[in-house]
């Protein structure tokens, strides 16, 4: 069964929340994990492996740098549901 | 050492297996609470560990730090940045460059909890799943990292690492910074967070620990002629230094004066004690501190309830000081390994502050060498000026001794 986009925007932001105090709120489509959410590079490596247990899905660590909104990883992990 | 870089206390905190803050802590202390307890981990009981209990801190930390921190922070870590908070906020958040605030966390094993948790992880999930911030996690100066970048202390963050003496190696080391000059102010103590069944297993094969198992609340026994060993606990203990000038010009309560410190090593066996280089260290603290035995009038011991290490110390602390009055705080909080000697200076600090020397609890059948007069409810101490030592001894023959006197 797949995740829908919503799902998984809501998903991402209590892990996002989770490892940085922000409120889940805050973590919109738009939104530049570094420019925006002042995520580091070792938290947004955490975010991500979180993300891939919560999802069932693999981000490859090349794929990460590509992640620079929030929108840009909830389309990733949609597009790499089997 | 008096004069402009006379070193003083003005702020205190802890987190205890007795107790959450300095407040509730020295409550419990004096009310003769024991803070050890059966341990209920599913892995106390799936491993079949030799002993069952320990003294674990009596409000977890996760009650009082937000989840980013518990998920950044070793739990040795997080004990220490509670108690930092408590202390700096207790000597009423003091303003001061921050080029001029240092920090001095002591820890024995740093963060062995992430350390083995990674390890668990890398075996059963893979190396991707292991935590990026592993490292700075189980790094052994990551609390004191955390309270510098908490507090903007730029003036030096130190490491002392010395097993059971370093929770007081790093009081020694603060007031070394602001003799030297390096600092007016510095925040410095001791945190342990390993009460994990890789300790507990290795300590229970040196037959250190005590097997009391079904009695876990009088385990911890020192003098007693039935000890058996200690008790491992968690914790930690942080205290303000404050160069004296600096205190007063800002108007700061003060507690009491760390007067002087003594440090020695025994360059003999890993882990037997040395009652020669326990009694050196003690001395160099009366020199250190410009002070006689007759000024000293009570002693926190460090004590730890194993049938070796409590007779020689007492007699060491006999032979340098004389007649004081001896209470071993560790009967009641278990052993904090390199958090102890900070949490019997918060502990020495308050004795001389509250002239009151807390209880020694679980000595019902004392040692018939026990050569000093140890109190077993609170004492109440002399009036006038006094002072009071805390011992500290580590594995590896670290001996640290503190002189803390009435300000």
């Amino acid at each position: 069964m797949a995740y829908t986009e919503q799902e998984i925007l809501t998903g991402l932001a209590e892990i996002v929340n989770e490892e940085t105090g922000l409120p889940t709120d805050s973590v919109e489509l738009e939104k530049s994990f570094t420019d925006d959410l002042d995520i580091d590079s070792l938290s947004m490596m955490t975010i991500v492996t979180q993300a891939e247990d919560k999802f069932g899905v693999t981000i490859p660590d090349d794929e990460v740098k590509n992640l620079v909104t929030v929108g840009d990883a909830v389309r990733f992990i949609t597009g790499a549901q089997a | 050492m008096a004069g402009s870089r006379s070193v003083v206390v003005t702020g205190l905190g802890a987190t205890t297996p007795i107790g959450g803050t300095v407040a509730d802590t020295w409550k419990a202390a004096l009310a003769g609470t024991s803070g050890v307890a059966t341990m209920t981990h599913d892995w106390v009981t799936g491993l079949e560990l030799p002993v069952t209990f320990a003294a674990e801190v009596a409000v977890e930390p996760s009650a009082v730090l937000t989840v980013p921190e518990t998920r950044r922070m070793d739990r040795s870590a997080q004990v220490a940045i509670v108690a930092a908070r408590e202390a700096w906020a207790d000597a009423g958040t003091p303003e001061v460059e921050g080029t001029r605030l240092g920090v001095v966390v002591g820890t024995g094993l740093g963060g062995l909890w992430t350390l083995m948790n990674s390890w668990d992880t890398l075996k059963e999930r893979g190396p991707r799943r292991v935590l990026p911030m592993t490292v700075p996690m189980l790094m052994p100066n990551s609390s004191a990292a955390y309270v510098s970048i908490e507090l903007g202390a730029k003036a030096g963050t130190h490491t002392t690492v010395s097993a059971c003496a370093s929770g007081a190696e790093a009081i020694v080391a603060g007031m070394e910074m602001i003799r030297s000059g390096r600092a007016d102010v510095v925040v410095a103590g001791g945190t342990e967070a390993c009460v994990h069944a890789l300790p507990i297993a290795a300590f229970a094969r040196m037959q250190a620990l005590s097997t009391r198992n079904d009695s876990p609340e009088t385990a911890s026994r020192p003098y007693d002629a039935t000890r058996d060993g200690f008790v491992l606990g968690e914790g930690a203990g942080i205290v303000v230094l404050e160069s004296e000038e600096h205190a007063k010009a800002r108007g700061a309560r003060i507690y009491a004066r760390l007067a002087g410190a003594g440090m020695s090593s025994d360059a003999g066996d890993i882990a037997a004690p040395d009652a020669a280089g326990q009694a050196r260290a003690m001395r160099l603290a009366l020199t250190d501190a410009d002070l006689t035995a007759a000024d000293v009038v009570h002693a926190n011991a460090h004590a730890t309830s194993t049938p070796a290490g409590d007779i020689g110390e007492a007699e060491a602390i006999n032979e340098v000081m004389g007649d004081v009055v001896v209470s071993a705080t560790k009967s009641m909080t278990g052993h904090l390994l390199g958090g102890a000697g900070a949490l019997e200076t918060v502990f020495t600090v308050l004795a001389v502050a509250e002239r009151t020397a807390p209880p020694t609890i679980n000595l019902t059948d004392p040692d018939p060498r026990l050569p000093v007069d140890v109190a077993t409810s609170p004492r109440e101490l002399p009036a006038g000026q006094i002072a009071a030592l805390n011992n500290s001894f580590g594995f590896g023959g670290h001996n640290v001794s503190l002189l803390i006197a009435t300000a």
